[in-house]
């Protein structure tokens, strides 16, 4: 009798806590909304870090800002192109991310309903030029917090050993300065690459996820953005293509001049081409900014230890415009925006963060050294990154950086496309014909796709 | 303890009779008490996802708490995609091969290892452990090594889409044989011997034995099976995913890549993400593909449910 009442007590109880738990669950999300101007030492921080190079320092960066405000900050880094689908995940969620990022005006269509309107925040005040702000009509949705830039990287030792020898008909680095000379260079260590103790001129150029978005985006942006330019326009539901042949010219450079067989391609992964470069078996490496801390060792995870003297940075030269006065290719992709739906507390918090990681010395110092950032804030410090400051010495020569235009490609699935088309034109199981058909037909499909409705 | 009690009921008295009866009605309670964890997580876990999902394949949608109804539109839309069709096809090309050829291989492995020959338990466990790996690392095992060999012959697996769909087989042969193989183990040694020395008696050859007394006593392995590797294959995810991806793909008139190893739930966590239009009609493929899966599955119980024989 005894034990069973205790059988009875303890099921009760169990039962009794369940509902009390879930009953608690449903209770949570009632709680968002009310007050105005939050308070941000009540609130919280949740952010949804999109660059995994970088998940090790942010975790540094908000330790640091929770042991001097107290204020909770939660850092979670996406897996390498997994973070659509991580952020779609984690938004459905009652702890929502409060910070998170977009990508651009494509990406930015995809989350506006989520974003508050960042116009009148400190944030936005701070910016360096507005126009790093991701604007819809009046509101500003997004505030770019980092300027990127990247070319064709160059091993500085192993291209001055070809200008030094006999078999070079390009006897300055700095006589590289147009596709034909890039050609001529890179067909000339393809054919000396014993000579020179390399596998290659061009590190593979992979076309599996972790680095095909080098080829399908990045690499893709030269041709849009001739295109835009001519036409004067800055997006399009209809690309035409117009540069499309130098788009295959390039390309035809990096998988003939490369360390590696076309059909190897398919399986070549983002560190493949990292170590080939890092380690000298290859001259040229399309990369950018963000590569540095790999390359120099300056990333914890690196073991390579590349020094600042070997490294330089080429404009992606195609062979359209004028090419002597083209610069790197700089933009940004990186947009912060704050959740709408969190709690005022939170929210306030959130700004809070956002404004102490470009305004502090802290915060800046971070930003600057540990992830290797140039953020367009006031109080930015200067960063040591070699390609960073290689990129200032053009422009401040009269070079025209190229704008990143690839935040307007129609979808994700469009660059998915294109990618799978090159690899299997490097292969030489596809046509260039159908690396043209995704690029220009399946453009308009997808912008129509992505726009309807 | 309780059929004891019951069965002592007529010689009690009454009032020891009215405290077994309240002792059956609080078993009641408890059992309900009981099977609420379970059920409440049924219901979180399982029925209340399943109505939602097929509410949102009606709606537009960015996170599920946000959705807008719309109607039939993502089913016209699903029905329209060419990648989904495609991939409806290769799946059931893919299901039709793996289902026969995983059978054959498992009764086959099954039989072998019942003959009594030493070192059957040996085998039995090495044959079952590929089961426990998980389908992404055995996806890029396998991989690295069809690559391996392809290389030899300038190929790839992502580049040819009959190397991607051979691979795949290979891959969920390897895997899913040897869990076949213990529930066919377990079929073989249910069939008593007798029936086997009835058999022999009545002057029955080898093959008569096989098809006239083992196969039909077999049925209700032979049924799970089925359904198991049916179910599995047309369900193929991770494999899909770490294998090939779904390459090669073929342009279509309209621009957009058509993938030739493509499995259908891989084409439907694809659309899913496509663009910000595209939630709700990956929604309603998966809603398709669910009523799809369920209609195969219990034709196929069916048909082979009547072969099955009484012990």
């Amino acid at each position: 009798m005894k034990r069973k009442n205790v059988t009875r007590v303890a099921a009760l109880t169990l039962a009794g806590l369940m509902a009390a738990g879930s009953l608690a669950g449903c209770g949570e999300s009632s709680s968002q909304g009310g007050s105005t101007g939050g308070d941000a030492k009540k609130g919280k921080v949740y952010y949804l870090n999109f660059k995994p190079e970088q998940d090790a320092a942010w975790q540094d960066l908000a330790a640091k800002y929770t042991e001097e405000t107290g204020v909770q900050v939660t850092v979670k880094t996406a897996a390498e192109g997994t973070y659509e689908q991580t952020l779609t995940a984690e938004m459905d969620k009652s702890e929502a991310p409060t910070l998170f990022q977009v990508n651009g005006p494509v990406g930015l269509a995809n989350w506006k309903d989520y974003c508050e309107d960042l116009s009148k925040s400190d944030i936005y005040s701070q910016l360096t030029s507005q126009d790093y702000g991701l604007k819809d009509g009046d509101a500003v949705y997004g505030v770019g917090y980092v300027i990127e830039t990247y070319g064709i990287i160059y091993n500085k030792t192993l291209l001055q050993k070809y200008c030094d020898s006999d078999f070079a008909t390009v006897k300055s680095i700095d006589e590289i300065n147009s596709f034909e000379k890039l050609k001529t260079v890179a067909d000339e260590i393809q054919a000396n690459k014993e000579a020179l103790g390399v596998d290659g001129a061009f590190t593979s150029a992979g076309m599996e996820a972790s680095s095909d978005w080098r080829f399908k985006t990045h690499l893709a942006n030269l041709p849009i953005y001739f295109e835009y330019k001519d036409e004067g326009i800055s997006s399009t539901d209809a690309i035409k293509g117009t540069y499309l042949d130098n788009y295959k010219n390039i390309f035809d450079l990096y998988i003939t001049d490369s360390t590696c067989k076309g059909s190897d391609l398919a399986n070549k992964t983002g560190s493949d081409a990292e170590t080939e470069f890092a380690t000298g078996k290859a001259v040229f490496y399309q990369n950018g900014t963000w590569e540095y801390g790999m390359l120099t060792g300056k990333d914890p995870k690196s073991t390579f230890e590349m020094t600042d003297d070997q490294l330089g940075m080429l404009p992606v030269y195609i062979g359209v415009g004028d090419e002597a006065k083209q610069g790197l290719c700089t933009g940004c992709e990186n947009y912060w925006c704050v959740n709408k739906d969190a709690s005022e507390d939170d929210k306030a918090a959130t700004l809070d963060f956002m404004n102490w990681c470009v305004t502090s010395e802290v915060g800046t110092t971070a930003l600057a050294d540990d992830m290797g950032f140039v953020i367009p804030f006031k109080a930015a410090k200067e960063a040591t990154n070699v390609f960073v400051k290689l990129d200032n010495e053009l422009t401040a020569n009269g070079k025209t950086p190229v704008s990143w235009n690839f935040t307007t490609m129609p979808s994700e699935n469009w660059k998915n496309g294109v990618g799978t088309a090159l690899t299997q034109y490097a292969a030489g199981t596809g046509e260039w014909d159908d690396v043209v058909k995704a690029f220009v037909d399946g453009w308009k499909t997808e912008y129509a796709a992505a726009n309807a409705g | 303890m309780f059929g004891k009690g019951a069965a002592s009921l007529p010689f009690l008295v009454k009032k020891e009779r009215q405290m077994i009866m309240f002792k059956k009605r609080a078993r009641k309670i408890y059992s309900l008490i009981f099977v609420l964890p379970t059920l409440a997580a049924f219901i979180i876990g399982f029925v209340y996802p399943f109505f939602n999902g097929i509410y949102l394949s009606f709606c537009k949608f960015k996170t599920t708490s946000n959705a807008t109804f719309v109607g039939f539109d993502n089913y016209i839309q699903a029905f329209q995609n060419e990648g989904f069709l495609r991939s409806f096809w290769f799946t059931a090309l893919f299901v039709v091969v793996s289902v026969i050829l995983i059978n054959l291989i498992a009764f086959f492995v099954a039989y072998v290892l019942t003959l009594g020959i030493r070192g059957s338990n040996v085998f039995r466990t090495i044959f079952f452990m590929p089961n426990l790996v998980g389908g992404i690392i055995l996806g890029y095992i396998w991989q690295l090594i069809f690559n391996g060999i392809l290389q030899n012959f300038g190929s790839n697996i992502e580049l040819d889409a009959t190397y991607g769909f051979w691979g795949l087989v290979i891959l969920m042969c390897w895997q899913q044989a040897g869990y076949m193989m213990i529930i066919y183990i377990a079929g073989f040694q249910s069939v008593p011997a007798d029936l086997y020395e009835a058999a022999r008696i009545d002057g029955a050859g080898k093959k008569q034995v096989l098809t006239s007394v083992t196969l039909p006593m077999m049925m209700p392995s032979i049924t799970i099976c089925t359904f198991l590797t049916l179910t599995n294959s047309f369900k193929l995810f991770d494999q899909n995913l770490a294998l090939t991806n779904g390459a090669p793909g073929v342009v279509s008139s309209s621009g957009t890549m058509v993938y030739q190893t493509e499995m259908m739930a891989l084409n439907i966590y694809k659309t899913f993400y496509a663009n910000q239009n595209s939630r709700g009609v990956g929604q309603a493929e998966g809603v398709i593909f669910f009523v799809l899966v369920v209609v195969i599955a219990l034709a196929q119980l069916y048909f082979t449910r009547r072969k099955e024989v009484q012990q």
